[in-house]
């Protein structure tokens, strides 16, 4: 039976951030993961990621993957793949099982980081093929580069729900609904928005009533909750889809804990049966930690600091490292994972309904319920101006500790302040230069530059886009409310495109003037005819 | 149905591996060697992996890493395979699976063994 100072379960970011934090201590570590390729579900992230600088915001999370696995690639950590950890035992013995056989091991101290697994739904159908979960349609799209369907209806409207819709169109299919049991939209308004301005519709208080099909999935019906989450009669809706993609939370696969006898609680905000860890990320067991999801769904940005600390702790635990030197390196991180815990997502506020941001403002309530901010709401918000010349209309509503918009700006022009959660404002005497780097590192995609005054009677509106084919100079289209319906004819003016703006381009479109705070969004004439033609269904 | 992305904004043009021909109930298809046997499957247009054992129901890929086993296969003769976590080598061959065979469920039975051994059993 071989020995290690450390072994970790699971080599996605909290488990890499952990054997790296540990390796560069002196640790003798090995991770061990089930999967033929390190990184977890990193790699299928293909959005740029929320947080400051420390956070590696605006850097899409296959990129942040990727540099992780580097780092532990210079430090010589060993990463054993295909190797699944079956089981956790008294005394920290590990059992793997490897290419059918079973392998001991011994850890001197572990740290557990095996993440989460998708909850799921049950409906009429639920069990044909071509209902996959959300985590699913990541993978067969963003990892091996096949669309898990053309046709598509989203059921849940959390962060996994927005971001794989619009995924998903990304990687071109047909998204034609997303529908929530929940009266509200459950994740960030900002993901919400740009899926629901490309012409997406959103079922709030509406889930699946049945999946049609024989041998796959032809079709599905949702309809309308009551208060007690009965289905109205009458409110049904049929699509035709080919597939339907459940996101509908995650629970942490939390198992091994239990194998050892780490003392494991029900936790509902931290969606389910957690291990009961102090500050290190340290269980009942000493010795033995929790990072990641597996000890609380969160974000991918959290798992990995909450990695470098249960490392550092490990570290600690084995004598690599002193009291001071662990203070210190714990209390950095701590308080980047405190950063990433404010604002109105923050876990402390899961379940509550929040009516005012921090600023005193009323949310947009048809953010929540229909995943727009409406027309009549959007000029309540700091970020929404008029101004002479070209200027950032800073559509972010809500508080979500975020802020690259304030660091991009080369003319700083934009300000969050200290307070990362905090609604971006446009500095009073700010002297924008329309350069577009916020309109593209906005991770939330809610910044647009508009120009008013540039040709009589048309405004120019530029957005960020992330779609094939990218539109062209000169082409015609209509512009899109931020609900996804035309609003007026739209010319694109220019497409930029830049190493800076890391593959999201920004289109300018002219529009009528009086359209300037309506129209954000830009759809090519041919794709808007098309879909007109057969007559909308019931 | 699921067809392959010839260009994605984000990720640009996939990098696959080799083409490689495998064989899924008799049938020729192709995929990228490397790629999950399932993504293959998907790609190509086939959809049902297996009936299940008792009411012989359809499943197919559902969670795709591994966890659910929904997607399970006879590959090479072996049932119960991961598809969505085994990669795609040349000349493999897929079989749907009937409950634990790869012989339909008609035609279970009849010759108790003896065609689950000639059809699946080969090595």
């Amino acid at each position: 039976m071989k020995r290690y100072d450390l072994i970790v379960v699971g080599a996605g970011p909290a488990g890499m951030s952990a054997a790296i934090e540990a390796a560069k201590h002196g640790v003798h570590v090995v991770v061990f993961d089930e999967n033929a390729r390190p990184g977890g579900q990193l790699f299928k992230q293909i959005h740029k990621f929320f947080g400051s600088k420390e956070h590696r915001a605006k850097i899409r999370g296959f990129v942040i993957g990727q540099e992780l696995l580097d780092e532990a690639d210079k430090l010589g950590v060993d990463v054993r793949l295909n190797s699944t950890v079956i089981g956790l035992y008294q005394d920290k013995e590990v059992v793997v099982q490897r290419n059918g056989e079973v392998e001991h091991y011994k850890g001197d101290s572990i740290v557990v980081a095996t993440g989460a697994a998708e909850n799921m739904v049950t409906f009429e159908g639920w069990t044909l093929p071509g209902v996959i979960g959300a985590g699913a349609a990541q993978t067969m799209m963003n990892l091996h580069g096949v669309r898990p369907g053309e046709r598509v209806l989203m059921l849940g409207t959390g962060n996994v729900g927005l971001v794989v819709s619009y995924q998903l169109k990304q990687a071109g299919c047909d998204v034609v609904a997303l529908g929530d049991a929940a009266p509200r939209v459950g994740g960030y308004g900002v993901h919400a928005a740009k899926v629901a301005r490309t012409g997406v519709p959103f079922y709030l208080g509406h889930t699946i009533k049945r999946a049609e099909g024989t041998d796959h999935v032809t079709g599905a019906v949702i309809a309308q909750l009551d208060e007690h989450f009965q289905f109205i009669p009458g409110t049904e809706k049929h699509f035709d889809v080919d597939t339907i993609c459940v996101a509908v939370g995650l629970s942490p696969m939390s198992q091994l804990f239990k194998m050892d006898g780490c003392k494991v609680v029900d936790d509902r905000k931290k969606g389910g049966q957690v291990p009961v860890v102090d500050d290190l990320g340290q269980t009942s067991i000493p010795g033995i930690f929790a990072a990641g999801d597996v000890s609380g769904i969160e974000e991918a940005s959290s798992a990995m600091i909450e990695g470098r600390i249960a490392g550092l702790s490990a570290a600690s635990f084995l004598g690599y490292i002193d009291k001071p030197e662990l203070d210190e390196g714990v209390g950095s991180n701590e308080a980047a994972l405190d950063g990433l815990r404010q604002g109105m997502f923050a876990p402390k506020n899961r379940g509550k309904k929040i009516e005012n941001t921090e600023e005193g403002i009323p949310v947009s309530t048809s953010l929540l319920e229909h995943g727009f901010v409406a027309d009549d709401e959007i000029e309540r918000f700091p970020g929404v101006t008029h101004r002479q010349g070209i200027h950032p209309v800073i559509e972010c509503t809500q508080n979500i500790p975020c802020n690259p918009c304030q660091d991009v700006c080369p003319k700083h022009c934009i300000k969050v302040g200290d307070h990362i959660t905090a609604l971006p404002q446009l500095e009073p005497d700010a002297q924008c230069i329309g350069c577009g780097l916020c309109v593209a590192s906005c991770p939330g995609q809610a910044i647009f530059l508009l120009d008013e005054t540039d040709v009589p009677g048309y405004a120019d509106v530029s957005l960020p886009y992330e779609f094939l084919p990218l539109p062209t100079k000169g082409q015609r289209g209509v512009a899109l409310g931020r609900d996804g319906k035309p609003v007026c004819e739209a010319e694109v003016v220019s497409v930029k495109r830049t190493k800076a703006f890391d593959h999201t381009a920004v289109v300018t479109m002219r529009v009528p003037a009086d359209m300037a705070m309506r129209a954000r969004f830009f759809k090519a004439t041919d794709d808007v005819q098309a879909p007109a033609a057969p007559a909308a269904k019931a | 149905m699921g067809t392959r992305i010839s260009e994605h904004p984000i990720l640009g043009v996939p990098q696959k591996g080799k083409l490689v021909s495998f064989s899924c109930d008799g049938q020729t298809l192709q995929g990228y060697e490397g790629e999950p046997v399932a993504v293959a499957l998907r790609a190509a247009g086939v959809m049902v992996h297996r009936y299940t054992a008792k009411r012989h129901t359809p499943r197919g890929i559902f969670c795709a890493i591994g966890r659910c086993t929904d997607c399970v296969m006879v590959v090479d003769g072996v049932p119960n395979v991961r598809t969505c976590m085994t990669p795609l080598r040349e000349g493999m061959k897929v079989q749907t699976q009937y409950g634990v065979s790869p012989v339909p469920f008609d035609q279970q039975g009849a010759r108790p063994g003896s065609k689950t051994a000639s059809e699946g059993g080969a090595r």
